[in-house]
């Protein structure tokens, strides 16, 4: 299963990286050497063996949706970005229009 | 100039009876830090270190003083690893892509720690997004190891190892995902603990591997380090993974023997590659464990060989999509690019360093459709044999395992390029993490002035029997530990 540069400019795509030709070229052979090692488990016979996503036999406990409030040590206002209404603004991209005032 | 001499019990004791005033401990301590911390050829140990901080948390220290016993970390200082939010330094993870964050939370350990009575001592250099084995991966610059400074301290939690080792402070916090404590502990002749996955909160910890992160701790002595386990151990609220059973008094472990107890000596932790340096100092160890009454039994761990693909194959899996966070949207790093896709990409290929990147597009790779049950599910599975392994030598009357730490010593400074060979650091460390077993590196002397690690590995939740070979082991090497 050979990484192409078709699969790292994807992969890339997919997680929001922007790459360089010359970091994409290098990133073909780091991970095909990386991935090379990883062909290891190939040969493993896990037929029947239960994949873990935790370590606990029921994988990872999730709690009540009903939790204690996240103790903030400072008010929203003193690190969101903006708040406007109780609500975050988050900086408006430089390359969009300014959005008329309400 | 002195470096603190002080283990943390004396400290506490000193400064609850007046002996000595925690002011003084800080300025001593600060005064080390400048020494060691600062020139072309300083260690580079800390991220941000603010005395005007520093002299708050001093302050609250007297509350402790009218209390008739004295608070268990009273009076120590205890530095915290730059991924562990604290409330008046920067959390930077040793990023770029976090170099201004405050956060408006601290983390439960950090809490926990100044309700003991300790004090926290600026925030440790680290690999970025504690992703490496030799601290040469932050933003900021590599750090030193105090003991050869031409040598990395280890990785990811470097900082704190060397803030331990060069004499700042007596205990130090880090984190563990695949031997990021036990590895510098080892490379900088400390002990560094990490605890069972669930012995500790992770609330506050910025996330890299979910189901491997963890806390955990640098001492200069056995004594140091479960002192303050048994300070930031136990359930907390805010981490649905920590688990509610008694915390023991890990500092008193000492007062048992290990006469008649098992230790495994895995034969797939001593292969014929293994420095004979390494190997001579581990069986120096286990004859003077033997001498103490225990039984040394050989024993069989068939699936280590396959830790290392497998966790890299698990850790950049999760890495990928916790670090998905960081787009310069809500806070950190924000680089404007040809629209939202354009400053995503831009922010997140500047904010990142190489090796993060790297683990981003393997993590990706191996979720991605076509590769998932090739790579991720056939991990997980391989993952569970490796867990499968240790849960049959436990079964079968061992109590705890022995096996060198590292497989070399510390190396030095810009000698390993190779993503691949760096990833071997945390050969004989990533099994624990990947079972969630407790496991902590402990000094057995030294090979050519570098010191030697030794590891104990023990049933999850065995932390107690686990320091109890440590301190049996410390007592009975002396000060060939360190020679």
């Amino acid at each position: 299963m050979a990484v192409t540069i078709h699969d790292v400019r994807h992969v890339a795509a997919l997680a929001r990286l922007g790459l360089t030709d010359e970091r994409a070229a290098s990133l073909v052979q780091e991970m095909n050497t990386i991935l090379g090692h990883m062909d290891a488990l190939s040969a493993v016979d896990t037929d029947g063996i239960e994949g873990v996503a935790g370590v606990g036999a029921g994988g990872l406990p999730v709690r009540a949706d009903s939790g204690p409030p996240l103790p903030l040590a400072r008010s929203l206002d003193a690190f969101a970005p903006m708040l406007r209404d109780g609500l975050i603004l988050v900086p408006r991209l430089s390359t969009h229009d300014t959005a008329e005032e309400e | 100039m002195s470096r603190i001499s002080h283990g943390a019990a004396t400290l506490r004791g000193d400064t609850h009876r007046g002996v000595l005033g925690a002011r003084d401990t800080v300025d001593a301590a600060l005064d080390r830090a400048r020494e060691v911390n600062s020139g072309p050829d300083g260690l580079n140990i800390f991220v941000s270190l603010d005395e005007k901080h520093l002299r708050g948390h001093v302050d609250a220290t007297g509350d402790f003083m009218a209390h008739a016993e004295p608070a268990p970390l009273l009076g120590v200082p205890v530095a915290i690893k730059d991924n562990i939010a604290t409330l008046h330094h920067p959390t930077t993870c040793g990023s770029r892509i976090l170099s201004d964050y405050v956060s408006p939370y601290e983390a439960t350990v950090v809490r926990r720690l100044r309700e003991a009575g300790a004090i926290p001592f600026g925030k440790t250099n680290m690999d970025e997004f504690a992703m490496g084995s030799s601290t040469e991966n932050s933003a900021y610059g590599p750090t030193r190891n105090p003991v050869a400074p031409d040598r990395v301290p280890g990785g990811s939690s470097g900082g704190s190892a060397a803030a331990v080792a060069a004499g700042i402070v007596p205990v130090a916090l880090g984190s563990e995902t695949g031997g990021s404590v036990r590895q510098p502990a080892a490379f900088c002749g400390i002990v560094g603990v990490k605890p069972t996955y669930g012995r500790v909160s992770r609330f506050g910890l910025v996330a890299f591997a979910s189901s491997l992160d963890q806390v955990g701790v640098f001492g200069a002595t056995v004594d140091d380090a479960a002192r303050a386990l048994g300070v930031i151990a136990g359930r907390d609220p805010l981490d649905s993974t920590s688990v509610d059973l008694p915390v023991p008094s890990y500092h008193r472990a000492g007062e048992r023997s290990v006469r008649g107890l098992v230790v495994g000596r895995p034969k797939e932790y001593f292969p014929a590659s293994l420095d004979p340096r390494i190997r001579k100092r581990c069986d120096a160890a286990l004859a003077k464990l033997r001498e103490e009454g225990a039984e040394i039994r050989d024993v069989s761990l068939p699936h280590t060989e396959l830790a290392i693909p497998v966790y890299y194959i698990v850790a950049p899996a999760e890495a990928s999509s916790n670090l998905a966070r960081f787009d310069g949207v809500r806070y950190g790093l924000r680089v404007e690019g040809d629209g939202l896709r354009g400053m995503y990409e831009a922010t997140r290929s500047q904010g990142f360093g190489p090796e993060v990147t790297r683990r981003i597009m393997i993590g990706t790779y191996v979720l991605s459709a076509g590769y998932y049950d090739a790579y991720y599910r056939k991990a997980q599975q391989v993952r569970t044999l490796i867990t499968r392994d240790f849960a049959d030598v436990f079964a079968s009357g061992v109590d705890v395992l022995f096996t060198p730490t590292t497989p070399t010593p510390a190396f030095p400074i810009g000698a390993i390029s190779d993503p691949y060979e760096m990833y071997l650091s945390d050969i004989f460390t990533a099994t624990a993490n990947l079972a969630g077993v407790p496991a902590m590196s402990q000094p057995i002397g030294r090979v050519d002035g570098l010191p030697v690690g030794g590891q104990f590995i023990a049933p999850h939740f065995g932390e107690e029997a686990m320091f109890t070979f440590a301190f049996a082991l410390e007592r009975a090497l002396g000060a060939e530990a360190v020679s």
